[in-house]
């Protein structure tokens, strides 16, 4: 790391504040689309953080994948399911979130004393200088399988994410016996609505 | 005074534990989706920390990074798809309307 200690622990300090402020905006503000805005804030200061941990390479990954990707996708959710609806109350609602803020807070009680009473053994090596070129060694030499697989794993949500997220519209009719060799999909394109429907012929 | 593991590791609990509130108690199933990936941002940053101050050179902690990278962004995107779908048939996204499987 050649950047100096103070200014290391100045942006560490910022950093920490901003991912924890935002999570916790991400999870109790009323607007689902601030939410939306401050999970990329968290991810980028997660960024942040990879490289105060000299991982450039993983910092620019996750800027891209998350940041450009993960959180776009979650925006454009939020646009196409926007629906302003206030939630039925629970009966003994309150339940929920007191009981899960304890396990919560138990949860983190217990995992801070187990982590400062563990004694970690610190390596003292010298940190690997180009970590792109180390990354790349471990992809394709013991980590070709799970790389390989992980290829697969992307074409496959990839098409399951298509095929789920698709407007099915079924025929309601067969066709006849004769008309039989032309295949097409079985899904029918939307009538238009308002002044267009009147406008264009629809296709049927 | 130095960045010391401990600080990193803290840090990603306090995510850990936000996610989890926000997991169980949210209403909206986006933001159960985002709770989801408060989560994995956590965990990655326990791998990045392990990376790098007890395992400097070999630096494997960044390869699972990357697959956790890869595989919460599959999640992403099946998770979204299958919230869109339930949003069409159901016309709600409050986690308590989605009961059908429920004895």
């Amino acid at each position: 790391m050649t950047i100096a200690e103070g200014v290391q622990l100045v942006a560490f300090a910022l950093l920490t504040f901003m991912i924890i402020g935002s999570a916790i905006g991400v999870v109790l503000l009323e607007n689902i689309v601030y939410s939306g805005f401050l999970l990329g804030g968290v991810l980028v200061s997660m960024a942040g953080m990879y490289l105060l941990l000299n991982a450039d390479f993983v910092a620019a990954a996750q800027l891209l994948v998350y940041v450009g990707a993960v959180n776009v996708l979650i925006i454009y959710a939020i646009m196409l399911v926007n629906k302003r609806e206030s939630f039925p109350p629970l009966t003994r609602g309150w339940i929920r979130p007191v009981s899960t803020a304890a396990v919560s807070l138990g949860l983190f009680a217990l995992l801070a004393t187990t982590i400062l009473s563990t004694p970690w053994t610190i390596s003292s090596a010298p940190v690997a200088v180009n970590s792109a070129v180390t990354i790349g060694k471990h992809f394709f030499s013991d980590f070709l399988l799970p790389f390989e697989l992980a290829s697969v794993l992307l074409l496959i949500a990839m098409v399951g994410a298509i095929i789920i997220a698709r407007r099915d519209f079924i025929p309601e009719q067969k066709p006849a016996a004769g008309e039989t060799d032309v295949y097409t999909l079985p899904e029918r394109p939307r009538e238009l609505v308002g002044s267009a429907a009147e406008s264009t012929p629809t296709q049927e | 005074m130095e960045l010391q593991l401990e600080y990193f590791l803290l840090i990603a609990a306090a995510l850990f534990c936000i996610g989890i509130y926000g997991l169980i108690t949210s209403r909206n199933a986006v933001r159960v989706l985002m709770s989801i990936e408060l989560l994995l941002n956590s965990v990655n940053l326990n791998l990045m920390a392990f990376s790098n101050f007890i395992d400097p050179e070999g630096i494997k902690g960044q390869v699972f990074t990357v697959f956790v990278i890869t595989v919460a962004a599959a999640e992403a995107a099946v998770g979204l798809a299958i919230v869109l779908a339930i949003y069409r048939s159901r016309n709600t996204i409050d986690m308590e309307q989605f009961n059908l499987l429920k004895w």
